[in-house]
């Protein structure tokens, strides 16, 4: 049942009327609405029932595990939540002078500096709102850089075919036009492929390490070395930075700038889909074109933010306002109670996870890189299942695995490895639950052979059964017509 | 302290299974000449009550207690408690991207009635699941008119009278793909745009934006701007604020192809500047050129009622180098939250709310004009918030103003040179008379 079938004309919910005479008189009668506008009249009880009992038709890391690979789904600690929703730093506007906005800037600033120092890099901006935002940031500041210097004929970016769909798109938004490179059969990046990709049209490159198919990629000295004498910068996408948290840094590795998710390694919530931030790391020589604003201090010490006036070669603005801050103080309510000696502990437990599970998948799953070392999430492939007589797909069994009380983990992704799964369970999660975890997917793996039929339809225990994706893009009913009658 | 479950001897039989003796051996593949330093910047772990202590401090230099009047694209709005209660339920706070959509139905019907909603305030067909905010919602507007547009022109035109740092952040987005953004300037006396003084060809510009209400609060001519680009083959971009639709003639019925606008004031926190909520809605006929998340209802295998994501071959998973754009999550939480703050106040709470913070703003204005020398800038109507010429620069009268408590409004002059007299006022539905007597009293001092 929709929300819009819970209303009735006259169910005003009163407490939420503000008191008092409107006088309207002064707008002009042909830009005044005779329309509906189509929310809902519903009481203040329907409405906290109704997405209660919505909230219960989620899976969640609250609720169920979640290894969601290149996602990094850990705890959301719940303290991170209270620090951040404290009236002081929620209620301000954002245009509050910084004589009253010490308190806050101050805590931005930290975070500033404390990532600079997590990623080896020599300066952070916290403007961009989401991973993809920071990637395009990114971009943007190779390309500023590549123009500030007379190279305007440097007009591509390399990618390995195993990238996030956000690399090339981010790439082609940046203007750039993308070269994909292949990988080796044992996951790292080909570097004959490299070379041949690299030339004086190179901007730069783009790659996560560790990659998206869980391994660190070992050849990263000499990848850098390669790009940087070609005269290309090396961008690195910080979706996998939780495996190496005080490991090993990008800036140690060769990296000229990175973006940070900060959901992914500092645990700000997913919310469903978001809000994320996504700030970004830079060397030196691309500090002047980061994007603003940045927060500094000046010379009695006090916190202000640097606007296009103070970095008149920055790239500019991400967002109409600062940034998600609301995000970025979680992410530091979460460095600071894990602190120093807390980084290192969450990249060894994320690994030790990844790998133990791999361990006690093995007899049962292809693994696609069986003699490598898993770098906090690891890639099962499906593909012999898919051309087995079962013909049993990797959507097929995560759809079942939704039944057994466990989300999948991420599917088809990345796209250079047929049928796969990609997993990773995080520090987070403990022995006994990727033991169950191993458990059900062992248990699928005997389905297989028994009764393929069953996954084939699964999942059979949540709110519905398999939806018709074809049918929701043939049809495409996008919004309520309102037609149908409540039901009572 | 991070919040990692094993115990010692748990780690310990982990890496036996692994036939590791330590953690260091999982790391055997990173070459030791890139390990990294020691870190320096980041202190020993806190407890979460040490934390609370320290953020409690850091919030407490923030309290200032003073009475906020200013607007400019950021609205203090009462937000029912339910909101924020329901929307940090773990189920939502900690939930993905709906992609196994049977175990994300909580999410995907959310969206589905959030774009229901979207749809109904702006009057437009369709509506996607959340943009980043206002300004990234603008330049994915830009993108997309300059994509869907027939002439295949690069240029759009953008009138000064648009939030500037929506502007700011269009200019940020779309020059890498070649894309031109004209201005247009707003006329001194209306602080307008004039359609009689728009010129162009046939196909010359892809689009036209159009704010309405603009960022003085003014009201523009949106039937004529609306006319003028439909005449030579230009879309049209509304920019809009949520609130002010409650009120004022929806996008749709006076020609927009295209409306975005930033969604905080539904029920999101001001927060210092975000997260906010970008809002998109288009037409069925643009759709497949929209950018973002859609969610669309559809049946199971028994014929039940259910809701997927849907248009997915238009994003970057699965186009990469060729999708419409690299935006990758939405505001998942917050599009919950104005979704849960729309059905709290309903279609006649909206209404209320829009209606008494215009009249407040009324009330402010009539109060602040009678002082001497303060006057309106701009002649015509205005919606929700509005430009006031001051006899001494505005940033001086500002900064007198916060010594007094109050912080008076956006001062006109950081966005526009012949604006430096000029205060741009904003009182919602949260100011009480005592406030805004408090703010005239105030500023009869000051001046």
């Amino acid at each position: 049942m929709l929300i819009f079938e819970h209303s009735r004309d006259e169910r005003t919910n009163k407490a939420q009327l503000p008191r008092g005479e409107v006088a309207l008189d002064d707008l002009p009668e042909a830009q005044r609405r005779s329309s509906a506008l189509g929310l809902p009249q519903a009481s203040e009880m329907d409405v906290v029932r109704h997405y209660t009992r919505l909230s219960q038709q989620n899976f969640s890391i609250d609720t169920h595990f979640y290894p969601l690979g290149s996602c990094t789904m850990k705890y959301n600690p719940r303290g991170a939540n209270e620090a951040a929703m404290l009236p002081g730093l929620l209620n301000r506007h954002p245009e509050t002078p910084a004589r009253f906005s010490q308190g806050i800037f101050s805590v931005l600033h930290e975070l500033q500096e404390m990532l600079a120092d997590i990623c080896g890099m020599h300066a952070v901006s916290l403007a961009p709102a989401a991973g993809a935002q920071g990637e395009y940031a990114g971009v943007a500041m190779i390309r500023a850089y590549h123009k500030a210097h007379g190279n305007h004929e440097r007009d591509e970016i390399i990618v390995p075919d195993s990238a996030h769909g956000t690399n090339p798109a981010t790439a082609s938004m940046g203007g750039f036009r993308t070269v994909e490179i292949r990988t080796k059969p044992d996951g790292d990046i080909d570097l004959e492929s490299l070379e041949e990709a690299l030339s004086e049209r190179t901007a730069g490159l783009m790659i996560t390490n560790p990659s998206t198919l869980g391994l660190f990629e070992r050849g990263i000295k000499e990848i850098a070395d390669k790009v940087h004498a070609a005269g290309g910068l090396l961008y690195y996408d910080g979706a996998n930075l939780n495996a190496i948290l005080g490991k090993v840094r990008p800036g140690e590795m060769g990296f000229d700038v990175m973006h940070f998710n900060l959901h992914k390694t500092f645990s700000t919530p997913h919310g469903g889909g978001g809000p994320g931030a996504g700030p970004v790391g830079v060397s030196e020589r691309l500090l002047p074109f980061a994007p603003v604003p940045l927060v500094a201090r000046d010379a009695d010490g006090g916190y202000f933010l640097e606007y296009e006036r103070e970095r008149p070669q920055s790239i500019g603005r991400m967002t109409a306002f600062p940034a998600n801050i609301g995000v970025l103080l979680r992410a530091y309510a979460y460095i600071r109670m894990a602190g120093r000696e807390g980084m290192e502990r969450i990249a060894e437990h994320a690994v030790l996870n990844s790998n133990y599970l791999l361990e006690k998948l093995r007899p049962h799953y292809q693994v696609a890189f069986p003699g490598r070392r898993a770098m906090h999430e690891f890639i099962l492939t499906l593909e012999d299942l898919a051309k087995s007589d079962a013909h049993v797909s990797a959507m097929d069994v995560a759809k079942r695995m939704l039944d057994f009380g466990v989300h999948a983990p991420t599917a088809y992704f990345p796209l250079s490895v047929p049928e796969c799964f990609l997993v990773e369970p995080t520090e987070s999660e403990a022995k006994e639950i990727l033991d169950h975890f191993a458990g059900v997917l062992a248990a699928i793996r005997e389905e297989v052979d028994v009764d393929p039929d069953k996954i084939k339809n699964a999942p059979y225990t949540l709110p519905v059964k398999r939806l018709d994706d074809v049918r929701a893009a043939k049809e495409l009913d996008l919004a309520w017509d309102g037609e149908r009658k409540a039901a009572v | 302290m991070p919040f990692i479950p094993h115990t010692e001897a748990e780690a310990r039989e982990m890496l036996d299974t692994l036939g590791l003796s330590s953690m260091e051996e999982l790391f055997a593949e990173i070459p030791e000449c890139i390990r990294a330093k020691p870190l320096e910047k980041v202190p020993e772990g806190l407890s979460e009550m040490e934390l609370m202590r320290l953020m409690r401090e850091r919030a407490a230099q923030d309290e200032s207690g003073l009475r906020s009047f200013v607007g400019a694209g950021a609205y203090e709005h009462h937000i029912p408690s339910a909101v924020w209660e329901l929307a940090t339920r773990g189920e939502y706070y900690s939930a993905y991207t709906p992609y196994q959509a049977e175990a994300s139905q909580g999410t995907l019907q959310t969206i589905y009635e959030f774009q229901t909603m979207i749809a109904g305030l702006t009057g437009m067909e369709v509506a996607n699941a959340s943009l980043y905010d206002g300004g990234t919602a603008l330049a994915e507007a830009v993108l997309m008119a300059v994509r869907a547009h027939k002439g295949k022109s690069q240029k759009v035109l953008v009138p000064e009278s648009v939030h500037p740092a929506y502007l700011r952040v269009a200019r940020t987005f779309c020059g890498a793909q070649g894309v031109t953004l004209e201005s247009v300037p707003f006329q001194e006396a209306s602080g307008t745009v004039d359609p009689e003084r728009l010129g162009g060809d046939d196909n010359e510009y892809a689009a036209l934006v159009v704010p309405q209400p603009n960022f003085f609060g003014r009201l523009e001519a949106v039937e004529e701007l609306a006319a003028w680009a439909k005449a030579r083959g230009a879309l049209v971009i509304a920019v809009v604020n949520p609130t002010a639709l409650a009120l004022l003639t929806p996008p749709a019925e006076w020609g927009a192809d295209i409306a975005v606008g930033e969604g905080q004031p539904l029920g999101l926190p001001m927060s210092s500047g975000g997260p906010y909520l970008g809002l998109m809605a288009t037409t069925k006929k643009l759709v497949r050129q929209m950018p973002g998340r859609l969610v669309a209802r559809t049946v199971d295998t028994d014929g039940k009622e259910g809701f997927s994501l849907t248009l997915q071959a238009r994003e970057q998973h699965i186009r990469r180098a060729k999708a419409k754009s690299n935006i990758c999550t939405n505001q998942g939480l917050a599009m919950t939250a104005a979704t849960i703050y729309m059905s709290l106040v309903g279609e006649e709470g909206l209404k209320q709310v829009a209606g008494m913070s215009h009249t407040n703003t009324r009330r402010l204005v009539e109060k602040l004009t009678a002082i001497d020398g303060v006057e309106r800038r701009f002649d015509g109507p205005f919606f929700h918030e509005a430009a006031l010429r001051l006899p001494r620069p505005a940033a001086e009268v500002g900064g007198a103003l916060l010594d007094r408590g109050v912080l008076g409004g956006f001062d006109l002059g950081r966005e526009y040179s012949d604006l430096g007299d000029t205060l741009l006022v904003c009182a919602t539905e949260t100011k009480t008379e005592a406030d805004l007597d408090a703010f005239t009293e105030a500023l009869a001092e000051v001046l």
